[in-house]
């Protein structure tokens, strides 16, 4: 399936050549490589991931036995935000469950799925380390803490809002 | 208090962000590497840290100059040798090396090239969360500014030492703050742990001579360089040396971190420095230092938080950051809680681990369901058993997941016994 617009543009196959090239071995980059491909296009696919392989001339099995193994790296279309939100002890005490339950009634999915629109995942994710703010979630790259049901319902009202 | 006092964080929390290298040598910043590299043989360091008593903060507590003194001591330069910052903080109720990594990330800078010199490693990596995206940004911003201000590169201050640091963003798992998982990690593979020996210090990283320290570890290098060994064990309050980012989560009123004398007990910490319990909690049992240590009853809150007295007390100080369960939180819920993180971040190696952390979750499900058997407590009790000890996997993770819920059957065992008898959770309506 690696027709020609599913192919890694020239510039990120460069960025991932020289990722390779600065570690010891190419395959310590594979990591690194799968979130640069990852920043791209918001997930990994089946031919991004066989293309990302053959620059750090692993096998895609091997690879994909990394990208697997990891809880960053989606190996399924994700929307084009991510919901990060905490499901480890602190923020359990704290009232989680209840955010999240709002979450998926606002939402309208449950963790896991994307909104049919495609704005927004929902996924739970351990420990943010931000328990003295619990409960915590990662909105793409940003923090919020201290949620209850209501700001955590504003929140996903705003990403759904926000232009693509 | 003043900066002597509380040298970890002494630099943090200022109105303009992390001081940059001008502003972090006009605190003190740069003197301790200076001292090091210009009047100290690497021996020397190892001595005066081993001197220090510093152990590790990151939930072993071994010894720091100890640990370095496996490491071969070959003339430098003969062969590759690493030096690993451990900044994979994802202990649940754990948040003290983000605040060290976003809050002074040249403090940690500053720490590593003196572990690096002291065990002639040439080459520094830190292994930073995936998730800790604002940590990530200012550590490659200190990291450029120290190489380009000369701090990192070749012939460091002119004493032909030279150091660089690279950083690694993790994909993202638990077992990665294991430091054999955590090498293997870095060398692009599934990050299951190694059997051991060889130790890291020995064959680590590429099978080079590597050794993994926690942030928190690394962070009090510079202050024990230029302050003494003397200074830093007059810090501590009982036998451990040094001052301790300590910290509480839960229902108190102001939960936080706070870097306090080592030795602090609990009690101070929650009192007085998260405010107690939020009104109409009261506090029923804690983790003292994360989730893979045992629990502790209320009653022992007086317990001096160092290493010791914790394990006397029946647990572990782990990371030193408690997480507090109060009487209206159920506390079955709350060990489901903690094994579906266990059962979920296994790395699937061993048997035992990946197939009975799941069965232990099933089963509290259950129980907190109401849906229990009495025989299921048996079962549990089974798992702790066999699960507990060191040495029936490879790695500590399984006895790390046992020690919430051995103490837990024990502390918890009426709440245990209503759930099963009232088939319900008898805690649903308050809660
Ligand atoms: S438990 Fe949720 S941020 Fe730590």
């Amino acid at each position: 399936m690696s027709t020609a617009d599913t192919l890694l543009p020239p510039d990120l196959r460069a960025q991932i050549t020289e990722l390779a090239r600065a570690e010891h071995r190419p395959r310590a980059a594979s990591v690194s490589a799968l979130t640069l491909v990852q920043a791209h296009f918001g997930w990994v696919s089946d031919a991004h991931l066989a293309e990302t392989a053959s620059l750090l001339g692993m096998s895609p099995a091997d690879l994909d036995g990394i990208a697997t193994y990891f809880n960053l790296i989606f190996r399924r279309p994700v929307g084009r935000h991510v919901i990060m939100l905490c499901d480890s002890v602190s923020c359990w005490i704290m009232g989680r469950d209840a955010v999240c339950a709002r979450l998926q009634a606002r939402l309208g999915i449950r963790p896991g799925e994307t909104t049919a629109d495609g704005a927004v995942t929902l996924l739970p994710i351990v420990c943010l380390g931000h328990c003295d703010h619990a409960p915590a979630m990662l909105v793409d790259h940003t923090l919020h803490g201290d949620l209850d049901a209501e700001t955590a319902e504003h929140l996903a009202d705003t990403l759904r809002q926000a232009a693509p | 208090m003043n900066v002597s006092e509380r040298p970890l964080t002494a630099m943090i929390g200022l109105p303009d962000g992390p001081p940059d290298c001008a502003a972090y040598g006009r605190a003190g910043g740069w003197q301790a590497v200076r001292r090091a590299l210009r009047d100290m043989t690497p021996e020397a360091v190892i001595e005066t840290v081993t001197a220090s008593k510093l152990r590790g903060r990151g939930g072993a507590g071994f010894g720091t100059g100890q640990k370095w003194s496996f490491v071969p001591r070959d003339p430098p330069a003969t062969r590759r040798k690493y030096l690993v910052a451990n900044a994979d903080e994802m202990e649940p109720g754990t948040f003290k090396d983000r605040l060290l990594l976003e809050g002074n990330p040249l403090q940690l800078v500053e720490g590593m090239i003196i572990a690096g010199y002291a065990i002639q490693a040439g080459h520094g990596v830190i292994f930073l969360r995936g998730e800790y995206h604002l940590a990530l940004a200012r550590l490659n911003h200190a990291i450029a500014e120290a190489r380009q201000v000369g701090w990192l590169g070749e012939n460091i201050l002119g004493s032909g030492f030279g150091f660089e640091i690279h950083v690694h963003a993790s994909g993202g798992r638990y077992i990665c703050g294991e430091e054999t998982a955590l090498l293997t990690a870095l060398e692009g593979r599934r990050a299951q742990p190694r059997s051991k020996p060889p130790f890291p210090q020995v064959g680590g990283l590429w099978g080079a001579p590597s050794v993994v320290n926690n942030v928190e570890t690394l962070c009090n290098l510079p202050h024990i360089v230029a302050n003494g060994a003397e200074w830093f064990l007059s810090l501590g309050l009982g036998p451990d040396s040094g001052t301790k980012i300590y910290g509480v989560s839960g229902r108190v009123r102001r939960p936080g971190a706070w870097e306090l004398p080592m030795g602090t007990p609990l009690r101070e910490i929650v009192e007085h420095h998260a405010g107690g319990m939020r009104d109409g909690y009261r506090l029923r049992a804690f983790l003292p230092g994360g989730a893979s240590t045992a629990f502790l009853d209320a009653g022992q809150v007086d317990v001096a938080m160092e290493y010791g007295a914790v394990e006397k007390a029946g647990s572990r100080l782990g990371t030193g950051l408690a997480i507090l369960l109060d009487d209206r939180t159920c506390p079955v819920g709350m060990l489901h809680n903690l094994e579906h993180f266990f059962a979920q971040e296994s790395c699937g190696w061993c048997t035992p681990c990946r197939d009975g952390l799941p069965w232990v979750e099933r089963l509290l499900d259950a129980i907190e369901s109401g849906t229990g058997e009495p025989e299921d407590l048996d079962r549990l009790h089974d798992h702790a058993r066999l699960l507990g000890p060191m040495g029936r996997t490879f790695c500590a993770h399984a006895p790390g997941a046992m020690a919430p819920l051995a103490s837990g059957l024990k502390l918890f065992r009426e709440e245990f016994d209503a759930h099963i008898r009232q088939r319900a959770c008898p805690l649903r309506e308050t809660a």
